[in-house]
């Protein structure tokens, strides 16, 4: 058995996770807890926000996310890929600045029209 | 080789240095650090004092009166913030009465104006927000309240708007008396001048060392203040002092020029000349006996605490004299309060020593002893139209807390001493001195100083050299491993 | 220049209040933004976690700001951007200062005051030391890391464990900084508990409860800052001083509206919140002029900004429309056991519908425990019962009109604790 606090909400139910019971969880109030739960247990992951370098926008620096949580091990593999990144304007929301990173389906994406 | 080299650019240095700009002398201001009013002259208690405290017959009592009554006009030539508050000594018992007592017949004998012993009741109808047990004070209707570093920025531009020759970053390594003039070595080379001026506050005996004199002991003294928010600022009209002791006029409460409550200073030892820090004993201390005599300040409204470290000296008088073994070099030291009130009164007095000692005064006919600033929150609704139509960037509020806009700023960043720092910019201009001390509009104003200075905003320091904000850049690509 | 409703400030509250008040037909608005652009702070919040109320997905600050602004878009709300609010009369003329414009009067029917709040600093809690270079409120760093890609510092410790401190200890992480601490005054932690999780647990940044900061070292820059533990009279107790080398302090301790033109406007306010006084539709106690979001008390989401910034909208719009929300029967609500303050402060019974929304913050930490409505006669009107209250979370309750009606005089909201 192992406690834990939900992140996917910012409410953070504390949960209880059931290792020998198929991941079983409990204390979760809606049904992303539970995914939560069974998840961080067995495969962790973190959607991850940063920036990029931004050229010809009225801001330096760009903000990025990955649109699908990422394997939490492979965070700072993700910033390393990030520090080169460099992105010209004009960018709009959502779109794709580096695609299918660290082996995995996850993109990085705009998260502001620039 | 110069007439005369001021070393020091306080508001002693600043104040001598105004001075001497009228007369056709070639002057030189070293100041060791990026900018002047950086020692005891950014933090004080911002008074000009009356001058009913020093004993008759002291340098102190003579220029103090007469510092306070140049104060005025001076403020009005070069547009820098004052207002007559008036000021009340209060008494909290018999004992104090008596203290009140003498130091009216002092204030007499000292020739201060309009000084009046004061009713408990005449002390409440004036001040409601005074203590009950306050039973009577001393009401001295020409203290006054000042921006300080404000006066020394404005004194030192308007010496080099007349030819003044400022040098920063420059500092006193030693001195050497020499036939006929000194000799000074500095940390960016060696200076030559007929006579040398040593306005060097808290760090004056180092100087008096250096020329190979005994000098005198200092005992610097700090002193822990409370700045809070404008919604405070109207607890008391006047500037409120208890009765003196021993070690200094104590805690008083008073308005600022900027509308803020100073609360301040207790007296502490100081380890060295540039110990400016905070206790938690000493900030309780200014707290709890700042409450005898208003017992609604709300400390929660505190939006800094800083401390000033004052010239104590072994000599109860302010230093003004010849160094003994180097004849060409003038102490003005020892200038604790009432320094600031006194300064204008000490560079008048300094100029006739310096006469005594040899210099001759032909007062240059181009002379401009005046200094104008735009403050955009002063303006009426129809200025304020008009100012923005001409200059667009008076129209950019940069500083929230306090309404001041990016013209303000650049006016600030070309003057004639352009500040490198975020807190040189807060000291001409006004922003960051608010509530958010800078939170809001730090990034801003450093955006603007890059820009103007043609520099990198890495460069820009918060204060004095070494203050740097900014450790790196993110996302640099390879060039970071 | 004449507007039906003029919106200062630009971020989530003001850009919500315009568009409710747009979508009720009110149709000549305007929104001042002091920034140079729209979304206010929510441009430099570049984490996620935002949204999930509102648009029922998860999205980062600069997204969910440019839904908003993208919402605007079709309308025919008015913005100005740089523009500086300097004052707003109490005949709603709206005095503003922009490098575009010039100097302008605007007259207002209605105004909805949406400036957002700000960070408490060092001088607002007197941390003792020296004042060098490197103390920086989590909000300054934020803006100087995200917006203009600056470090401020190699080695962090953070004083505070508010939501922008916890979130800029896994920023700095991420960006290379090494966070040594996160140092809190408070037994239990002042952000949301998911950014323990995944802002220090993930990182291994220990979080030192009951702690402060009580020395600042460092001429220049920060050199090092000693941690003592604290007693339960917040007095730091001898010997459990710990000594951090750091060149960096964040302080994240705390939110406060900003009220200045609130204090000008002459406005009633709540020493409590320290914003203004509201009504039941975010009416402040001038008529016509309403408040919305951090403004009237600092949220911890912006969704429920958002809603909350809505009904403002909403409000603003009926009274362009003529309805005037007068009421002779006018309930006071006063903050009882366990609650820091309530929003609203007053209930006009004539403007309640169906149900009125309360929102209040609690001083404490609580397990299963129930929060409580009593009127003035002590009868207790209504209890909710919670497994969970925490200071770092705004709570909400619903109250119907029917219970509404059977209030004698004052409501009081307090919390009863679990057994």
């Amino acid at each position: 058995m192992t406690e834990l606090i939900c992140i996917t909400c910012p409410k953070g139910c504390h949960l209880t996770v059931d290792e020998e019971n198929g991941f079983a969880v409990t204390g979760n109030a809606c049904p992303r807890g539970e995914a939560y739960g069974k998840n961080e247990l067995q495969h962790p992951v973190r959607v991850v926000t940063s920036t990029v370098r931004l050229t010809g926008g009225a801001a330096p620096r760009l903000p990025v996310k990955t649109d699908k949580p990422l394997p939490k091990d492979k965070v700072f593999d993700c910033m390393a890929l990030l520090d080169a990144v460099v992105a010209a304007a004009p960018v709009k929301v959502g779109d794709v600045l580096l695609a299918n990173i660290c082996g995995t389906d996850v993109n990085i994406v705009a998260t502001k029209n620039a | 080789m110069y007439d005369i080299t001021i070393i020091g650019c306080g508001v002693i240095g600043a104040s001598l240095a105004y001075r001497l700009s009228r007369y056709d002398l070639r002057v030189l201001v070293l100041e060791r650090e990026n900018d002047v009013a950086m020692g005891t002259t950014k933090a004080n208690s911002a008074i000009v004092h009356a001058g009913y405290d020093p004993m008759n017959g002291t340098l102190m009592a003579k220029l103090n009166v007469r510092g306070s009554e140049m104060m005025e006009g001076l403020c009005k030539d070069l547009d820098v913030h004052y207002q007559r508050s008036g000021s009340l000594v209060i008494a909290f018992s018999k004992q104090e009465l008596l203290t009140l007592q003498e130091m009216y017949e002092n204030g007499k004998r000292n020739g201060v104006p309009g000084l009046k012993l004061l009713s408990a009741e005449q002390t409440h109808a004036m001040e409601p927000n005074l203590a009950d047990t306050v039973r009577g004070a001393l009401y001295a209707p020409s203290a006054a309240i000042i921006d300080p570093w404000g006066l020394c920025i404005a004194e030192a531009e308007t010496a080099v708007k007349n030819g003044v020759e400022l040098r920063l970053r420059t500092a006193v390594t030693g001195i050497e008396q020499q036939a006929g003039h000194v000799l000074l070595h500095t940390s960016t080379g060696d200076v030559q001048t007929r006579f040398a001026v040593n306005c060097t506050g808290t760090h004056a005996h180092e100087l008096a060392e250096m020329a190979g004199g005994e000098g005198w002991e200092a005992k610097p003294t700090r002193g822990e203040y409370y700045l809070l928010d404008k919604s405070s600022g109207d607890l008391v009209k006047h500037v409120i002092f208890q009765c003196p002791s021993s070690v200094g006029k104590g805690v008083l409460v008073s308005p600022t020029v900027h509308g803020n409550l100073i609360v301040g200073p207790n007296a502490a030892d100081a380890d060295d000349a540039d110990d400016k820090r905070t206790t938690a004993p000493g900030l309780h201390e200014v707290q709890t006996v700042a409450r005898r005599s208003v017992p609604t300040i709300d400390i929660r409204q505190c939006i800094r605490t800083f401390a000033g470290v004052r010239a104590i000296t072994n000599r109860p008088d302010f230093i003004i004299e010849p160094d003994d073994v180097c004849p060409g070099l003038l102490h003005l030291a020892g200038i604790k309060s009432p320094g600031l009130s006194a300064a204008p009164a000490i560079a008048e007095y300094a100029e006739k020593l310096l006469g005594q000692m040899g210099v001759c005064y032909v007062e240059k006919p181009d002379f401009d002893g005046t200094r104008r600033v735009t403050r955009f929150k002063h303006l009426s609704g129809e200025e304020k139209a008009k100012l923005v139509a001409e200059n667009p960037l008076y129209g950019r509020v940069i500083c929230r807390c306090e309404t001041i806009t990016e013209g303000e700023i650049v006016d600030a960043i070309h003057s004639p001493i352009p500040p490198c720092s975020i807190d040189g910019v807060k000291r001409r201009a006004g922003a960051g001195m608010g509530r958010c001390q800078g939170g809001f509009c730090g990034p801003r104003v450093m955006e603007i100083l890059a820009r103007e200075l043609k520099t990198d905003q890495m460069d820009i320091l918060q204060d004095q050299d070494g203050t740097f904000l900014i450790t790196g850049q993110t996302k640099m690509g390879g060039a970071k491993a | 220049m004449k507007y039906d409703l003029v919106v200062i400030g630009g971020g989530p509250a003001g850009l919500a209040a315009a568009h409710a008040a747009w979508e009720d037909g009110c149709k000549s608005i305007c929104i001042l933004e002091r920034d140079k652009e729209l979304g206010g702070i929510l441009n430099q919040c570049i984490h996620n976690g935002f949204g999930l109320h509102f648009f029922k997905e998860e999205l980062t600050g600069p997204e969910y700001a440019g839904r908003f602004i993208e919402m605007l878009r079709s309308t025919g709300v008015e913005v100005k951007t740089d523009a500086m609010v300097l004052d707003v009369t109490h005949d709603k003329q709206v005095h503003v200062v922009s490098a575009a414009s010039g100097y302008e009067v605007l007259d207002a029917q209605s105004v909805v005051l949406a400036m957002g709040c700000r960070e408490r600093t060092r001088g607002a809690i007197a941390i003792p030391g020296t004042r060098p270079a490197g103390v920086f409120t989590a909000g300054a760093a934020q803006r100087y890391l995200n917006i203009e890609g600056y470090m401020v510092g190699k080695r962090v410790v953070i004083l505070g464990s508010g939501d922008i401190g916890l979130i800029m200890a896994r920023r700095m992480t991420l960006e290379g900084a090494k966070v040594l601490a996160c140092v809190e005054l408070m037994p239990y932690s002042g952000g949301l508990t998911r950014n323990i999780v995944q802002c220090l647990n993930d990182f291994d940044i220990p979080l030192y409860l009951s702690h402060t900061i009580t020395d600042i070292q460092g001429r220049d820059r920060v050199e090092r800052v000693t941690v003592s533990q604290i007693d339960n009279k917040r007095q730091p107790i001898p010997g459990t001083e710990m000594v951090f080398d750091c060149d960096t302090v964040l302080l994240s301790v705390g939110l406060i509206p900003e009220n200045e033109l609130s204090r000008a406007t002459g406005l009633e306010m709540d020493a409590r919140t320290n914003g203004p006084v509201v009504y039941e539709n975010m009416e402040t106690s001038i008529p016509g002029v309403f408040a919305c979001g951090n403004v009237v008390h600092v949220h911890d989401l912006v969704d429920f900004v958002t809603a909350e910034s809505q009904r403002a909208g909403h409000a603003a719009a009926a009274y362009c429309a003529g309805q005037v929300a007068a009421s002779t029967v006018i309930k006071p609500i006063s903050a009882g056991n366990g609650v820091g303050y309530t929003v609203p402060q007053h209930i006009r019974m004539d403007a309640v519908t169906d149900a009125v929304s309360l929102f209040f913050r609690v001083r404490a930490v609580y397990r299963d425990a129930k929060i409580v409505i009593t009127d003035e006669t002590g009868a207790q009107i209504a209890a909710f019962a919670r497994e969970h209250l925490a200071p770092g979370e705004m709570e909400s309750i619903k109250l119907p009109r029917v219970l509404l009606d059977k209030v004698q005089g004052a409501l009081t909201v307090s919390i009863e604790e679990g057994k």
